[in-house]
């Protein structure tokens, strides 16, 4: 009795093993596999009122990062609002008090503008192609499970 | 007692109505935005900051005076190597694939190289690109005042007579009634000035 009984345990463990490791399969099918999508494709960024103010007081912090990055088909269009009560230089362009700017990429590149707002006068923007099925498209829904883009 | 509830009810509601159609009808609003364009779109889009130039036909260069027409703006200096050879080229396609609709099109190029564009060394240079483009230059101050009016930028790169000049290579789209509605990145396709045009024209 007690050797049918463990017989049947690892029978049992065998079976769960195997559900298991076909759901981990199926995960990771899906993860590579399955189209990918964005409740909005707006990768935004705004000046906050009174940024003239503080930059007049002798502030600084930059409101751009130096490169932004971004994906086609998932965050490809770049939002830039200007919330403060004066005109900024803001990215690529000139932006008027509550003025926004959409600009939509859809060629996969590295684009380089001149903007006064940073320290080197650059902004770079790299917009990367839509992960692929497979490989890349894993990869990036490991790192937007991480929380890394 | 209780009767004239009704007209009075029915009196505020038309007043309230009347009020609305009147706020919508006479308050200022901006324009509907244009969905869909491929260059950066702005806003609401403001007024396109107005100039007086030397064109490089031998008049005056504004905006003004081609109200109904989309203006390309763009800034350069004919000694450009690449960027504005490029840009202007990439233009005129665009032009050339409008069809009977590129009259409705004018290309504005404002030099940001003063010393060494002069109107008829810019005609000449512009012609041979698409002969409807016009130049635009003036002295250093205009000039400057017009660059800080879009936003762009333009510094001297070398000494001697041999330098270039490192400048914003965007190219502003102005709708026919004068707006600026976007700015298109350097490095473009023709077909996609020739969609936003479309768009801007009401034709798409």
């Amino acid at each position: 009795m007690r050797v049918r009984s463990s017989q049947a345990r690892g029978k049992r463990s065998r079976i769960a093993a195997a559900v298991a490791a076909l759901l981990l399969l199926a995960g990771l099918g899906w993860a590579a596999l399955a189209p990918v999508h964005a409740a909005s494709r707006d990768e935004s960024f705004e000046i906050p009122p009174g940024t003239s103010a503080r930059r007049l007081a002798g502030g600084h912090g930059e409101i751009l990062p130096q490169t932004i990055r971004l994906t086609l088909g998932l965050n490809d269009v770049l939002v830039l609002k200007n919330r403060d009560a004066a005109p900024h230089i803001f990215g690529p362009t000139l932006i008027m008090p509550g003025q926004t700017f959409r600009m939509p990429f859809s060629m996969a590149s590295t684009y380089s503008f001149l903007c006064s707002a940073h320290a080197d006068g650059q902004l770079t923007i790299i917009v990367d192609p839509a992960p692929t099925p497979g490989w890349k498209r894993l990869r990036w829904r490991w790192n937007e499970w991480i929380g890394k883009r | 007692m209780t009767a004239p509830r009704a007209p009075t009810f029915v009196a505020v509601l038309a007043l309230v109505l009347l009020l609305a159609v009147g706020a919508a009808t006479f308050l200022p609003h901006g324009p509907a935005p244009i969905e869909g364009l491929r260059a950066g779109a702005y806003e609401p889009p403001r007024a396109a900051p107005d100039f007086s130039l030397r064109g490089s036909a031998g008049t005056t260069a504004a905006l003004a005076p081609h109200r109904g027409k989309v203006v390309l703006l763009t800034f350069g200096f004919t000694n450009c190597a690449a960027v504005c050879p490029t840009t202007l080229s990439t233009l005129a396609q665009a032009r050339r694939s409008l069809g009977n609709a590129a009259d409705a099109v004018q290309v504005i190029f404002v030099t940001v190289d003063p010393e060494r564009d002069t109107p008829a060394g810019m005609r000449a240079y512009l012609a041979a690109f698409d002969k409807s483009f016009v130049g635009a230059t003036g002295d250093s101050d205009a000039l400057a005042a017009v660059r800080k009016a879009y936003g762009v930028t333009a510094e001297r790169n070398g000494t001697g007579s041999d330098y270039a000049m490192v400048h914003t290579s965007s190219i502003f789209l102005i709708d026919p009634a004068g707006r600026l509605r976007a700015m298109m990145p350097y490095g473009r396709d023709p077909a996609d000035f020739v969609h936003d045009i479309k768009m801007l024209l009401g034709q798409a």
